[in-house]
């Protein structure tokens, strides 16, 4: 048994244990998420980034044929988010509302969603790959339906139809994939090495499922009508969990899965994916600050975002994919950070309208202070890994365009896509700048009458803790970004298409 | 040991267990099931040491088999009949409600548990016979005891009208069947199943008229299976029935369906004249199955009648399974058509019996209450237990990873892309994703809504044990399917 398999496995132990032994809930949860982020450390240090292929890993046999195994690896990409996840459910756990403290089904199914998220990401068998991100849904559902806000049932409803048949079809993608690919095994490395018999033509039609399949999970427009209303209405943990973590499956399966066994499919598909990824930055973009309430803005928003990672995704080079790693990780955090944020202010002023709010920074100026950090990350401003990410990856775009040679340069499908894309940062500024003034800044509006003055409560001491930490991670990763992009020098040269 | 011992020694207990609950004065009729149980147990675990005779010649054999497969069913169904007798036990208040008289409630309950002993024979035997007209004598065993069971709650109306709905519509559907029988035995002069394959085999048949036959066949066994367009019955009859026996007409009578099924259609599947033929019937039958299922079931408000149209849409998706049709071959991943089927069915078989043993347990507590939904309403609160054992049950039936259903709907969407079967695979993926709607409004009622009465839930001892196996069962093959494989040869 290796470290990874451990990390799977205690957030599911600490369910088990609360439920069976009586463990205090969220004690429980919390001490299950800190072991977790200290065995992800221990990981990223047993790593080695100068070593291509999987690392840590471990295996457990479940069918002879087709072979199918419980086996777990890590490379630079998973080590990052690995790094993500289990920073993003101790802040989550630890954001729980007070008044959860001993609910058990609660935590339980923070905790499920957590395991899933981290076995997905750690597994190095397809089966398992998809296996576990299905883990998360129930405890979804039950989450938004029991303790959501606002339209929380039906928007309940639709996550879970739209997420299930979402992977249905990818389901469906992935077994075509292996069929065509005529693996006798489920590991990913026999996979993509089976995989490059599959001729251009079938690769084409494997690949429109699966772009489907996890574009439904990540939100790609037309299909990402689920997410805004659902991380809007869904309680403090699962909206950071989801946004911030469980939504990266469906980019982590592109990247890991679908571009680079299906290189030929990825490129006949590339244009349409430009079409699809400005919609999600220009229209979900305009959508967003179009939003008439925090949380709904920022489901947007995190809609939107999506785009810079689809692009990065489908440039299909390395510059292109460490910037969407990169991304990842930063956006999870900086979204995860904003929601624990907004859902903090939910508890004391009732309502995220921001009709009603105004002026909140006089009685919250700790939450200000860290709402307006976070903004400024998610905008993508310097200093944050934002920033880094997002510049990679608009680099990624163009680099086709740099290594033409002067005599024939002409723009492609992807560097104007880049060039309207640079467009969203501009977008990003505006919602969460006038979001932000709507919120904390100016004077309070005057309740209607018979309406109770709104005022918001500052951060306690003890909720301070976990916004500290993934503030300090997203600044320390964006000045010294390096200290995860060098994990992934060896790990996205084997996944890229091109250099 | 030979394999008939076995259904010697099943109809041995039930004639065991009649004379007892006719003589002993005891008036604890339990005891008649938990008699019934701890029998079929030993038998049980005997299948499991017995020897597959290599030569299977002569007079017996021609009626009888006992090859891997037939075992594996003779398994299910006596697993079937254990978990359908513990689910009998926790249903008695709500049996002593419609079966007894003033001077003594549990007069009726003696025949109740031992009546499907001689069901279980039946079904046993359905599973080896490799003979028309065994096969037919041992489906119609099952059949007669059913038709008792199904209207056995005397004095509740839904329970007689789901009997005569049974009977009426099951002996049309027996008279096409021995009508279909007779078309096969007029053509080929042979009711063995092997003997009508080498007859098949030497193209000599008009194939016209063999596809008459067939069609006939598959009407009486599309019956017993709940196939669309022969499932009129199922919602009616298992809403009425009374719920131990809708779980064994669900699970156990299917399985048998399922097997008998297999073995009639294997020799015209091996025969390429006509293979393509039926599998396009096949799958046109498994499509229309599996949207009528799941698309019948999103308005159901009643759990029982819920279940009934998952019932027929697991259908479907078995004989999807059976339309995608493949057989072994040695270097192949795929698992062969007929294993699907029965992988499927055995998966089947743990997440039905757990969602039936939940709601018996609950209606028992309550025999006046709601049969809706609403039943279930705040059950996470009355009983985490029941609840999370609900959960999981239904959960499988989704074929949600990591519980056993995934792995039987992971097999055979596997088949439908080998078999490049793309519109079928879509039928199949919108009724799955429509079976995410209808499973969870269970689950929604238990977990998002109040319950109308807060009272906890006692459950039986019986019960706990046996749900928390079942949910075991659940996930431990969802995650580590080996052992069924295993059970099937197949790995």
């Amino acid at each position: 048994m290796t470290i990874l398999t451990a990390i799977i496995f205690v957030p599911i132990l600490a369910a088990i244990a609360m439920v069976g032994i009586g463990t205090p809930a969220k004690k429980t949860a919390l001490a299950a998420a800190a072991i977790n982020l200290l065995f992800a450390f221990v990981a990223w240090a047993q790593f080695d980034p100068a070593v291509a292929g999987y690392q840590l890993a471990g295996s457990f046999p479940i069918l002879s044929k087709p072979e199918l195994a419980f086996s777990v690896g890590a490379d630079g990409i998973t080590i990052i988010l690995l790094l993500l996840t289990t920073i993003v459910t101790l802040c989550a756990v630890w954001m729980s509302p007070a008044d959860k403290d001993d609910n058990k089904l609660f935590h339980v199914s923070s905790l499920l969603i957590s395991a899933g998220a981290l076995g997905a990401f750690l597994s190095t068998d397809l089966f398992f790959f998809y296996a576990f991100h299905e883990l998360a849904l129930i405890p979804t559902f039950l989450m938004i339906g029991i303790w959501g806000s606002g339209d929380n049932k039906r928007v309940a409803w639709k996550i879970t139809i739209y997420l299930g048949l979402g992977s249905l079809v990818l389901l469906a993608g992935l077994l075509a994939l292996f069929i065509t690919s005529g693996s006798s095994s489920f590991s990913f490395d026999s996979l993509q090495t089976a995989s490059q018999s599959i001729s251009p033509e079938i690769q084409k039609w494997v690949f429109l499922p699966l772009l489907l399949g996890f574009g439904t999970l990540v939100s790609l427009f037309p299909l990402h009508s689920w997410a805004a209303p659902a991380y809007a209405s869904a309680p403090t943990p699962t909206a950071m969990l989801h946004a911030g973590v469980l939504k990266k499956f469906g980019l982590y399966g592109l990247i890991r899965v679908a571009v680079p066994m299906l290189p030929e499919g990825a490129q006949a598909w590339t244009n349409l994916a430009c079409i699809l990824l400005l919609g999600n930055i220009l229209y979900v973009g305009l959508v967003t600050i179009a939003s008439r309430r925090l949380d709904h803005m920022l489901g947007n928003s995190s809609v939107m975002h999506m785009g810079y990672l689809f692009l990065g995704v489908f440039s299909l080079n390395t510059i292109g994919l460490n910037g969407a790693v990169l991304l990842m990780f930063a956006h999870g955090l900086s979204i995860a950070l904003l929601f624990g944020l907004a859902s903090k202010l939910r508890e004391s002023t009732g309502t995220l309208e921001f009709g009603r709010l105004g002026g909140l920074g006089k009685s919250a100026p700790v939450l200000a202070f860290t709402f307006a950090l976070g903004a400024f990350a998610s905008i993508g401003l310097p200093g944050f890994t934002n920033f880094a990410s997002e510049v990679l990856v608009f680099f990624g775009g163009f680099k086709d365009y740099v290594d033409l040679p002067i005599a024939s340069k002409s723009l492609g499908a992807l560097q104007i896509t880049t060039i309207l894309a640079v467009l969203g940062v501009l977008i990003s500024a505006i919602y969460m700048l006038r979001a932000y003034r709507a919120v904390f800044q100016g004077d309070k509006p005057v309740p209607e009458e018979g309406d109770p003055e709104i005022t918001a409560a500052d951060l306690t001491f003890s909720q301070r803790i976990p916004v500290t930490i993934l503030i300090a991670a997203l600044i320390i990763t964006g000045c010294l970004p390096f200290l995860l992009l060098r994990l992934l020098d060896s790990t996205t040269q084997l996944l890229a298409i091109t250099p | 040991m030979p394999a008939y011992f076995l259904e010697i020694a099943v109809v041995a207990l039930g004639i065991l267990l009649l004379m007892v609950e006719a003589f002993s004065n005891n008036a604890d009729r339990s005891q008649v099931a938990w008699g019934a149980v701890t029998g079929l147990a030993i038998i049980f675990i005997t299948s499991f040491f017995v020897q597959v005779p290599a030569n299977q010649t002569g007079p017996f054999w021609s009626f009888y088999t006992a090859d891997g497969l037939a075992i594996f069913y003779k398994q299910i169904a006596l697993l079937a009949t254990i978990l359908v007798t513990i689910i009998s036990v926790a249903y008695i208040p709500i049996l002593q409600k419609y079966t007894g008289h003033a001077k003594d409630p549990s007069s009726a309950l003696g025949e109740y548990f031992s009546l499907p002993v001689f069901a279980c024979a039946g079904l046993m035997w359905m599973a080896s016979a490799n003979d028309l007209i065994s096969m037919f004598v041992a489906l119609e065993l099952t059949t007669m005891t059913f038709y008792v069971l199904v209207a056995y709650m005397r004095h509740n109306v839904g329970s007689l009208e789901a009997g005569v709905k049974y009977l009426i519509l099951g002996a049309l559907s027996t008279g096409f069947l021995v009508y279909g029988i007779t078309w096969i035995f007029g053509l080929t002069g042979k009711t063995n199943f092997a003997d009508i394959a080498a007859v098949l085999e030497t193209g000599a048949v008009n194939n016209t008229a063999l596809l008459f036959a067939i069609a006939l066949l598959l009407v009486g066994l599309g019956f017993k299976v709940g196939a669309v367009p022969f499932q009129i019955w199922i919602p009616d009859v298992y809403q009425g029935a009374p719920t131990p026996t809708t779980a064994f007409l669900s699970v156990g009578s299917k399985a048998a369906g399922f097997i008998v099924l297999i073995r009639v259609l294997e020799p015209f599947l091996t025969t390429p004249a006509i293979q393509s033929k039926i599998l396009i019937i096949l799958t046109i039958i498994a499509a229309a199955t599996i949207l009528y299922g799941n698309l019948g079931a999103i308005p159901q408000s009643n759990a029982k009648r819920l279940l009934a149209f998952s019932s027929i849409s697991h259908a479907g998706f078995a004989l999807m399974a059976l339309a995608c049709w493949t057989t072994a071959t040695p270097d192949s991943n795929t698992l062969p058509s007929t294993l699907t089927v029965s992988f499927y069915l055995a998966t089947y078989l743990f997440m039905t019996m757990l969602c039936f043993l939940v709601f018996v347990v609950v209606r028992s507590h309550d025999p006046d209450g709601p049969e809706d939904l609403s039943a279930f309403d705040g059950l996470s609160k009355r009983s985490p237990f029941l609840a999370f054992a609900l959960l999981i049950g239904l959960v499988g039936l989704a074929g949600i990873p990591l519980t056993a259903g995934f792995f039987g709907k992971f097999f055979v969407f596997f088949l439908a892309i080998e078999q490049q079967q793309f519109i079928l695979l879509a039928v199949a993926i919108i009724g799955a994703a429509a079976g995410f709607y209808y499973y969870l409004k269970i689950i929604r009622s238990m977990y998002w809504n109040d319950p109308a009465d807060p009272s906890p839930i006692p459950i039986p001892l019986s019960a706990k044990v046996t749900t928390t196996l079942l949910v075991a069962a659940v996930i431990i093959f969802g995650i580590y399917p080996t052992p069924i494989l295993n059970l099937l040869g197949a790995n």
